[in-house]
C-alpha cells in the first residue's frame, strides 16, 4: 500500500455493545449529540458475555480493522455475573493475538456504562486514532497476500 | 424465501439532514434477500406505520427492517406494527441511524449516509437469519416488597394494599417513619411533619395487607419480574417481638448509653431503645455495640442484664440471631431514601469541628417539641439563645470540586422554612441566609420565600461564604455580597448550613443486589428520565422517593403513587408474557460436560439423562437443559459450551456472525 493510502486510510471498526449498559450509553452520546469519527458500526448484544472470542476473530478474518467490545462496568451487569466472563474471556484473546502477531491494539474492551455517554465518545474516538496510527489489518484477513519467501534446501 | 421489507426514517431533519436516506434505500434496494426499499419523513406516525403494513401485504413480505431510532425508543412500536398485520415481531430489526449515526456525525453527511448503508445491511443480513419465535407465560406472585419504610415506602405500600395486593415493608432500621419522622416542619405550610406522618404509618401498621419486616435487610435477589425470591435478613433484636407489650420499662433502668442518632448525636440514648416516641412498631431493640452485657461477653464476662430483670412479659432474649428467610414477590419497590451530605470535608466551615456549625437535620431535632431542647433553640455549646444566625445554603450541592454538581432541590425552601421558625421562636434573632440562587420551583414555594424576606424580615445575601472561624464565643463568617460587591463580616452565635441531599453510603451495593443500574453519585437509575420515571430497566422493580435523586416530600408521595399503579397494573396479571429470546440446547450436539451450569447466574441449566438409540441399543447419556422460564437471556453459556450445542434465540451464533459479514463485506 502506498504512503499516500495509508494517510488517507479510514479504519472500520465493530463495537459488540451489550443492551443495557453501553449501547445505552451509546444512544446517550447520541442524544447529546457527542461527535465522534464515523468510523464505528455498533453491534447490539444481550449482554457482553454472548460476545464469543469466534465472532471476534471472524471480524478480523473478514478484514476488520479493529474489535470493541463493550459491557456494564464489574459489578453492574444485568445479568449479574456477565461481564466478569467477558473480562477473563478477552484477557485471553489479547495474548492469543500477540502469540500470532497481530496487534492486540485492535482489540479492546471497555466498561461503559448507560450513563457515560462522554466515555463512549472517548473510547470510540481514541481507538479510531489508535487503529489509524496501526494501519489496516493485511495480515489476519483471509484474502491476505503474505508474502512467502521461498526457502532454498539442498535436498 | 426472504422478503425483506427496508423502511428508512428521515425522523424530520434528525436523520434526514445528515443522512441521505433515498440513497440508502436504493443502496439496498438488490441486497441479498431485500423485495422492497423506501424511504418515508416519519416512520412511527401512524401514516408510516400504515406504509409498513400495506407493504407488508402488496409485496408479500416476510420480514422487516426499519432504520431510524434507537430500539430502546420504537421497536416496541414497530413489533405492534407489524403484528398487527400477522407477521411475527421478532422477524423485524431496527437500524439504529438516529442516535448512532446522524446525531453523532453533524455535517460529515457523505460518511454517515456510508455509515447508515452498513448498519442497514447489518440488520437485513441479521433478519434473513431470524426465526419465528413465540411469547411464553409465567405465573405472578401476587404480592410485592417495599424497600424502604420512609415516606415514599409507606406512601407506596398503603396504594398497593388499597389495591387489595399484599405488600411488605423492608425497613433496616428499627422503626418505620424515615427521615420524615425527624423533621419538625414541612414546607410551605408549615404544618408539622409528625402530625401529618404517624397517622400514614399507623395505617400501615394496622392495614390487613400491609405487613412490616423492621430491622431487617436486603440480602439477596433471585428470580424475574412476577417471581422474585428474595433473600431477607432479620437483625437480632434481642427482644422478642412476640412477648413484648412495648411497655418501655425496659429502657428506664438500662445503664448502657449510646449517641442518639434520631435525634443526630446532639443528646445520649439508652442501649436497649426505640428510636423516637412514636415508633413502628412500638417495640425496643439492644443495640449491641453500647449494651453492657454484650461489651462484658467480648471480654469473657456476662453483667449487667437488667432489661430482662425488668421486662414483665419476659420478652428479652440476649441469645437472639441474625435470621435468613426466602419470601417470594412478584414487584420489587425500591424507596431507600438518602443521606446528609457530610459537610466536614469543608475546611472553610471548620471541618465539622465547631459545634455551633450545625446542618439542617440537626436544626430541625433543635426546633423540635420532643427534641434534646424540647424545642428550644440553642447553641449546642452552650445551650445560650443564639441571637444572630446565619445560614449557608449549597452546602455539597452545586460543587463538583468537593461535594456533588447536582441541585438537591430542597435546601432553598427548607433553609426559608427553618429561616422562619427561628423568627417565630425567637423574634429578636437576627437570620443571615448566604445563597448562590434561590430556587423555588413548585407550588406556593416562591410565595414562602417571598413572605420569609419580606414579612420574617431575614436577610439574603448573595455570596459564599469563605471562612467561619471561632472568636470568644461567636463564630466569625466571612463571606461576600456579591449584589454589593463588598466583603461582609458577621459575628454569628449559630450557624446553619443546608447540606446536600446525597444517595445511600451503600446505594451503589444494593442496586447491585437487586439487579438495577445507579448513576455516577449513587442515586438509582430509572428507566428514562422523562417517560419512564418510577421505572428502572430491570422489569419488576420500582423506584420511589429520594432515591432516584434529590426530592422533596410532595414529589416523593407522588413518585411513591406512581411507583404503586405500576406494581398493581403488574400484579393484577394472572400471567406474565415472557420474552422468547431465551437459550436452547442442541442435544444433539451437546456432550454433557455441564461446563455451562455453573455460569448461568439465574440456575436455570440443570443436566438430564435422556435416552438413546446407538448401534441398536439404548443408551442413557446426560445433555444440558434449559428451563425457559427462569433463562434471561443473557448468552453466558452460549460462549461456554465448547460444541457449540447451546445458543440464543434472536442472537444466534448465525445471526449475529451475519451482521459481522455483512459490515466486513462492505469493506471489500
Amino acid at each position: 500500500m502506498s504512503n499516500n493510502a495509508v494517510e488517507n486510510f479510514e479504519p472500520k471498526i465493530l463495537v459488540f455493545a451489550c443492551n443495557w449498559c453501553t449501547y445505552a450509553g451509546a444512544d446517550l452520546a447520541g442524544t447529546s449529540r457527542l461527535q465522534y469519527p464515523p468510523n464505528v458500526r455498533v453491534l447490539r448484544v444481550p449482554c457482553s458475555c454472548r460476545v464469543n472470542p469466534q465472532f471476534v476473530l471472524r471480524a478480523f478474518q473478514r478484514g476488520i480493522d479493529g474489535v470493541l467490545v463493550a459491557g456494564c462496568h464489574p459489578g453492574d451487569c444485568h445479568y449479574t455475573t456477565g461481564n466478569y466472563y467477558t473480562r477473563r474471556r478477552f484477557l485471553l484473546i489479547t495474548r492469543m493475538m500477540d502469540y500470532m502477531g497481530i496487534d492486540s491494539r485492535r482489540f479492546h474492551t471497555r466498561w461503559i456504562s448507560g450513563a457515560e455517554g462522554p466515555k463512549f465518545q472517548q473510547v470510540v474516538t481514541e481507538m479510531i486514532n489508535e487503529v489509524k496510527a496501526i494501519g489496516p489489518n493485511d495480515k489476519f484477513r483471509d484474502d491476505a497476500k503474505i508474502e512467502v519467501k521461498a526457502v532454498e534446501t539442498n535436498e | 424465501m426472504e422478503r425483506v421489507g427496508v423502511f428508512i426514517c428521515h425522523c424530520g431533519s434528525n436523520i434526514g439532514a445528515v443522512v441521505d436516506c433515498a440513497r440508502v434505500a436504493e443502496a439496498v434496494r438488490n441486497y441479498p434477500g431485500v423485495a422492497y426499499s423506501t424511504d418515508y419523513k416519519y416512520m412511527c406516525s401512524e401514516p408510516g406505520q400504515e406504509m409498513i403494513q400495506n407493504a407488508i401485504k402488496e409485496h408479500n413480505l416476510n420480514r422487516v427492517v426499519v432504520a431510524s431510532c434507537s430500539p430502546r425508543m420504537h421497536e416496541k412500536t414497530f413489533r405492534a406494527c407489524v403484528e398487527k398485520v400477522g407477521m411475527n415481531p421478532y422477524m423485524f430489526e431496527m437500524a439504529n441511524i438516529r442516535e448512532h449515526c446522524s446525531w453523532v456525525h453533524a455535517g460529515k453527511n457523505e460518511e454517515a449516509t456510508e455509515k447508515a448503508i452498513d448498519l442497514v445491511k447489518m440488520a437485513v443480513s441479521k433478519v434473513c437469519k431470524n426465526e419465528v419465535l413465540q411469547k411464553g407465560h409465567a405465573p405472578v406472585t401476587k404480592r410485592a416488597l417495599v424497600v424502604g419504610g420512609g415516606i415514599a415506602g409507606i406512601q407506596c405500600a398503603l396504594d398497593i394494599a388499597n389495591n387489595g395486593y399484599q405488600v411488605d415493608i423492608l425497613e433496616r432500621t428499627p422503626s418505620i417513619g424515615g427521615k420524615m419522622s425527624q423533621i419538625d416542619k414541612t414546607f410551605p405550610t408549615i404544618d408539622c411533619s409528625a402530625c401529618i406522618l404517624t397517622p400514614k404509618m399507623v395505617e400501615a401498621s394496622s392495614h390487613p395487607n400491609i405487613k412490616l419486616i423492621t430491622f431487617a435487610e436486603l440480602e439477596k435477589v433471585e428470580g424475574y419480574v412476577g417471581n422474585f425470591d428474595v433473600t431477607i435478613r432479620s437483625k437480632a433484636r434481642s427482644v422478642d417481638m412476640s412477648k413484648c407489650t412495648g411497655c418501655g420499662t425496659c429502657m428506664t433502668k438500662c445503664p448502657g448509653k449510646a449517641d442518639d442518632e434520631f435525634n443526630m448525636k446532639l443528646r445520649k440514648r439508652t442501649a436497649i431503645y426505640t428510636p423516637f416516641p412514636q415508633a413502628i412498631p412500638n417495640k425496643p431493640v439492644i443495640d449491641r455495640e453500647s449494651c453492657l452485657k454484650f461489651k462484658s461477653r467480648k471480654e469473657g464476662k456476662d453483667v449487667c442484664g437488667i432489661c430482662a430483670k425488668m421486662c414483665p412479659a419476659g420478652a428479652i432474649d440476649y441469645e437472639q440471631e441474625d435470621e435468613l428467610f426466602v419470601e417470594k414477590y412478584g414487584a420489587i419497590v425500591m424507596a431507600t431514601g438518602y443521606e446528609q451530605f457530610d459537610h466536614s470535608v469543608y475546611g472553610e466551615y471548620g471541618y465539622g469541628k465547631y459545634p455551633d456549625v450545625i446542618s439542617g437535620l440537626h436544626f430541625e431535632r433543635l426546633v423540635n417539641a420532643s427534641g434534646p431542647t424540647q424545642g428550644h433553640i440553642v447553641r449546642p455549646s452552650d445551650h445560650k439563645e443564639p441571637k444572630t444566625v446565619v445560614m449557608v445554603k449549597c452546602v455539597g450541592s452545586r460543587d463538583p470540586e468537593h461535594g456533588k454538581s447536582y441541585c438537591s432541590r430542597t435546601c432553598c425552601m427548607y433553609t426559608a422554612k427553618q429561616a422562619t421558625m427561628i423568627r417565630d421562636h425567637c423574634p429578636d434573632t437576627k437570620v443571615y441566609v448566604f445563597y448562590m440562587d434561590v430556587r423555588t420551583p413548585g407550588k406556593l414555594y416562591d410565595e414562602f420565600y417571598n413572605r420569609t424576606r419580606e414579612e420574617y424580615g431575614v436577610d439574603y445575601i448573595r455570596g459564599r461564604v469563605s471562612k467561619i472561624y471561632q472568636e470568644g464565643e461567636q463564630l466569625i463568617v466571612k463571606g461576600e455580597d456579591t449584589l454589593l460587591g463588598q466583603q461582609v463580616e458577621i459575628a454569628a452565635d449559630l450557624v446553619i448550613l443546608a447540606n446536600a441531599m446525597i444517595p445511600n453510603p451503600d446505594s451503589e451495593k444494593m442496586a447491585q443486589t437487586v439487579g438495577i443500574g445507579y448513576d455516577k453519585d449513587g442515586w438509582f437509575t430509572e428507566s428514562h428520565p422523562k417517560l419512564g420515571p418510577v421505572e428502572t430497566h430491570t422489569a419488576g422493580v420500582f423506584l420511589a422517593g429520594a432515591c432516584q435523586g434529590p426530592k422533596d416530600i410532595p414529589d416523593s408521595v407522588a413518585q411513591a403513587g406512581a411507583a404503586a399503579v405500576k406494581v398493581c397494573a403488574l400484579l393484577s396479571k394472572d400471567q406474565l408474557e415472557t420474552e422468547p429470546t431465551v437459550s436452547v440446547v442442541d442435544t444433539k450436539l451437546c456432550s454433557g460436560c455441564g461446563l455451562c451450569v455453573p455460569v448461568c447466574p439465574y440456575k436455570a441449566i440443570t443436566l438430564e439423562t435422556i435416552q438413546e438409540r446407538k448401534g441398536g441399543k439404548t443408551v442413557e447419556r446426560q445433555v444440558a437443559n434449559v428451563n425457559s422460564s427462569l433463562c434471561q437471556g443473557c448468552g453466558a453459556c452460549t460462549v461456554t459450551c465448547r460444541s457449540g450445542s447451546a445458543n440464543l434465540k434472536h442472537f444466534t451464533n448465525a445471526q449475529i456472525l451475519a451482521e459481522v459479514d455483512a459490515l466486513c463485506q462492505t469493506m471489500q
